[in-house]
């Protein structure tokens, strides 16, 4: 029998979501950033704070969505829950708590992440500078992934720790592309011009799909082709059809191998959500909306962490769940 | 090499005419006047690049003080001064002895109280002193807990006179802290002295965790084949949360709080898991009496858990340590304590008392009141060092001061003679100086008693001061019991 405490799995749940939720934010900024150059000035840092619905939050602590206050809104914003420094002072508190639990190099790595974290300062998020802090602040949540895979111990909590991290993760990708669809609304006249691929081809480096991407097409660069990719492939780790992959299985075997009885419920979604990932061409994605169809995938991916929540961690969860955020942002 | 040959560390230290402790376990035991001789040998600079590199790892480790701001500041711990601390194996042989003997009275004493009450019938103690003590629990009377142990873990605190003598400043029998540091501690000397260590023959301290977790199995409800035990934490905002942490890690068991715990209609303790309610036999709980149970003790605690003392009164659930031991550790408890060792044991007190007034007795408080500039003055109730009045630093008005809280409330007031608090050399701005400390060893008790080799050895950083408490400016070193 388990003997997995509920809060524990649930602190190693968010610690997981806490730092992929670092990382992609510092990918999406990082993208952004890039797109920014291309003379559309302060317009495109508008659009983030779009893409996470934080106007309210935004207006605020700043006048305008200049690079300098965006930028530090959410890097560097000590009082705003979705800023980078606030999701790694989270995860550093969740891991504050699973120190019984937790490997000490997990420990001292997110102790010596968030005190760098804490030290950043203006200047070093000035857009000039900005790409420097986002590349070591990835390679901060990478060394984390890396150090949790090496030295994590393998039972429950290790199953949590990989469903919060896939779970985040497909949040995030739909996010990312979000963002593309935020910046440009391209009209059709758009589509395909050299402009248009160069942003593609942004959004996948920042998902670190590239290479893998030119795996499987050589040549050529579509958006039904990277959309289709960081949608449906399966052997793209941060695909959503992989995070949901992985979701499902982690689930399964805390059933299987534990015999856990929770987790029936999030699995009958999660079998909806392949049903539309299986079935659904990337065409027809495309041509009624992207936008709507990541909408959905995100509602979706909350659910079934509220079902989890619900089963696992003692979470209060209407019958019929409702699209809120249980916690963190939404 | 550290430094060249002729260099000698310690050559301007200056005791000041106090007991130092690294001089005399140099001159009492060849191994200490190897590492004695292994320290002069180093140089002043690289002690202090190693120290730095010491208070690094202990930043890194998020275990450390930090000024950036005080929502970060949960995270203290006791500043580490790298010189260590050495008891020789025949000042160890005094220690282990003296607190064997003062924790089996200490159970006893509990034991006496609870039950029958003898101790007060026959006039030992007065019974208004166990009875009206704000930490003595009617709730306990009768209850019998197993192998008839109420103190499991117990903290003594002692120093030594100028003499070199140990004495008992106090018994910590509720939830005694610190003994993460003697662990941790070694560790971080292990790590940047490896050199000085090597060959002297240190008694190991690394298998405490192995040693309580022992312990409270042996006092579990005696139907259980395979007990759980989980150690109850007020959370993570309690100055001592990396201690439960080490404490939980070194044991293998669960750290929960009292949100994780609930007590069932048949007074049982589970814990909630990701596969429902598992049962709690046993509870090291680092939570005051007061908190543990809102439907006994404090009903606006959210630390605790309700039912517990149901659980506990029926047996169905061990408590580390069991409620109601502070009544045992009370400042004015503890004068009776050379009586106590006479009374249940018909010994002689391997550790001696400090000299005590209780000034509830009228001979004492005239003879406090006469001698007060000669006196240490301490509150009863107080934990930590406040409150204490210091009679020879004292100011005419502090003294003042003093006798009025003395006459107001007599009762509430011990004295007792200044101590001429032994020294250690210690690393400071100024050099290597003498600092005055004192030493908490942890006695573990389940069935029987073993006491960990070495202790918490507190060292006042600031010149002169004789207040070791961490909140008083206070530090830690690493404790060499010596093999031989």
């Amino acid at each position: 029998m388990s003997s997995l405490l509920s809060r524990y799995a649930e602190a190693i749940y968010w610690l997981a979501r806490y730092v992929e939720r670092a990382e992609n934010m510092a990918r999406v900024l990082d993208v952004n950033e890039t797109f920014s150059r291309d003379s559309q000035g302060g317009q495109n840092w508008a659009s983030i704070i779009a893409l996470y619905s934080d106007q309210d939050a935004f207006k605020e602590r700043h006048p305008e969505p200049t690079a300098e206050a965006v930028l530090s809104f959410y890097l560097l914003d000590d009082s705003h829950p979705g800023s980078i420094l606030s999701s790694v002072r989270a995860a550093r508190e969740n891991a504050r708590t699973l120190r019984p639990l937790i490997s000490t190099e997990m420990w001292v790595h997110l102790n010596t992440f968030f005190n760098r974290m804490r030290a950043l300062r203006g200047d070093d998020v000035a857009e000039e500078r900005v790409a420097r802090s986002l590349a070591w602040i990835k390679e901060s949540c990478q060394a984390h992934t890396g150090i949790t895979e090496g030295t994590f111990y393998r039972d429950e909590g290790w199953y949590f720790y990989e469903m919060g991290q896939a779970i985040e993760r497909a949040d995030q990708t739909t996010r990312l592309l979000d963002v593309k669809y935020h910046l440009l609304l391209p009209s059709v006249a758009d589509v395909g011009s050299p402009l248009d691929l160069s942003q593609w081809n942004a959004v996948l480096r920042s998902a670190a799909g590239y290479h893998a991407f030119r795996r499987i097409h050589p040549s050529g660069m579509t958006v039904a082709r990277v959309a289709d990719f960081l949608l449906f492939n399966r052997r793209f780790p941060r695909s959503v059809s992989a995070c949901v992959d992985t979701v499902n299985d982690r689930l399964t075997a805390l059933r299987s191998r534990y015999g856990l009885k929770g987790g029936g419920m999030a699995l009958e979604r999660l079998d909806e959500v392949r049903a539309v990932l299986d079935n659904e061409p990337v065409d027809r994605v495309l041509a009624q909306g992207l936008h709507e169809f990541l909408d959905w995938i995100q509602l979706q991916m909350l659910d079934v962490g509220s079902l989890v929540g619900r089963d696992f961690f003692g979470y209060q969860v209407p019958e019929t769940p409702a699209a809120t955020a249980v916690q963190g942002q939404s | 090499m550290d430094g060249p040959a002729d260099a000698n560390l310690f050559s301007t230290y200056d005791t000041g005419g106090f007991f130092c402790e690294l001089l005399a376990a140099s001159e009492r035991s060849r191994a200490g006047a190897r590492a004695q001789g292994k320290l002069a040998a180093m140089d002043l600079e690289r002690l202090r690049q190693r120290a730095s590199d010491a208070e690094r790892e202990l930043y890194n480790f998020g275990i450390t003080f930090t000024v950036y701001s005080q929502k970060d500041a949960i995270d203290r711990i006791l500043p580490f001064d790298v010189i260590p601390r050495i008891l020789t194996a025949d000042d160890w042989d005094v220690i282990e002895r003296g607190v064997t003997q003062r924790v089996a009275t200490l159970n006893a004493f509990l034991w006496d109280i609870y039950h029958d009450q003898k101790v007060l019938k026959d006039g030992v103690i007065p019974s208004e002193l166990v009875l009206g003590n704000a930490n003595y629990r009617p709730e306990m009377q009768g209850l019998d807990v197993p192998g008839g142990t109420y103190v499991h873990i117990n903290g003594t605190d002692l120093v030594r006179d100028g003499e070199g003598g140990f004495q008992v400043l106090e018994d910590n029998a509720r939830t005694p802290s610190g003994v993460s540091y003697v662990v941790e501690n070694r560790h971080l000397m292990q790590r940047a002295f490896p050199d000085l260590m090597a060959g002297i023959g240190i008694k190991s301290v690394s298998n405490y965790g192995g040693k309580l977790h022992d312990a409270l199995i042996d006092v579990a409800p005696k139907e259980v084949a395979e007990p759980q035990v989980v150690l109850l934490s007020p959370g993570t905002y309690n100055s001592a949360y990396f201690e439960h942490i080490f404490l939980a890690r070194e044991m293998g068991v669960p750290l929960v709080e009292g949100r994780d715990l609930e007590v069932d209609s048949r007074d049982r303790v589970f814990m909630r898991t990701i596969d429902g309610l598992k049962r709690v036999d046993v509870i090291y709980r680092r939570l005051n009496d007061d908190f543990l149970d809102p439907e006994v003790f404090n009903p606006d605690s959210m630390l605790g858990t309700p039912g517990l003392m149901r659980a506990y009164a029926k047996g169905n659930v061990t408590l580390a340590n069991a409620v109601g031991t502070g009544v045992a550790d009370d400042k004015a408890v503890y004068a009776y304590l050379p009586r106590l060792i006479d009374y249940y044991r018909s010994e002689e007190p391997i550790l001696r008392n400090v000299e005590t007034h209780i000034c509830r007795e009228k001979e004492a408080l005239s003879y406090t009141l006469e001698h007060l500039d000669e006196l240490v003055v301490k509150p009863v109730g107080e934990a930590g060092g406040y409150g204490i009045t210091v009679g020879p630093r004292a100011s005419e008005d502090e003294l003042d001061l003093c006798r009025a809280q003395l006459l107001a409330d007599p009762a509430n007031y011990i004295s007792q003679p200044m101590i001429r608090l032994s020294v250690c050399p210690t690393l400071t701005d100024a050099g290597i100086e003498p600092r005055h400390v004192d030493l908490r060893p942890f006695a573990v008790t389940g069935r029987s008693t073993w006491v960990l080799p070495g202790g918490l050895t507190r060292v006042a950083l600031r010149r002169g001061s004789l207040i070791v408490n961490s909140s008083q400016g206070g530090g830690s070193k690493d404790t060499w019991v010596l093999e031989s």
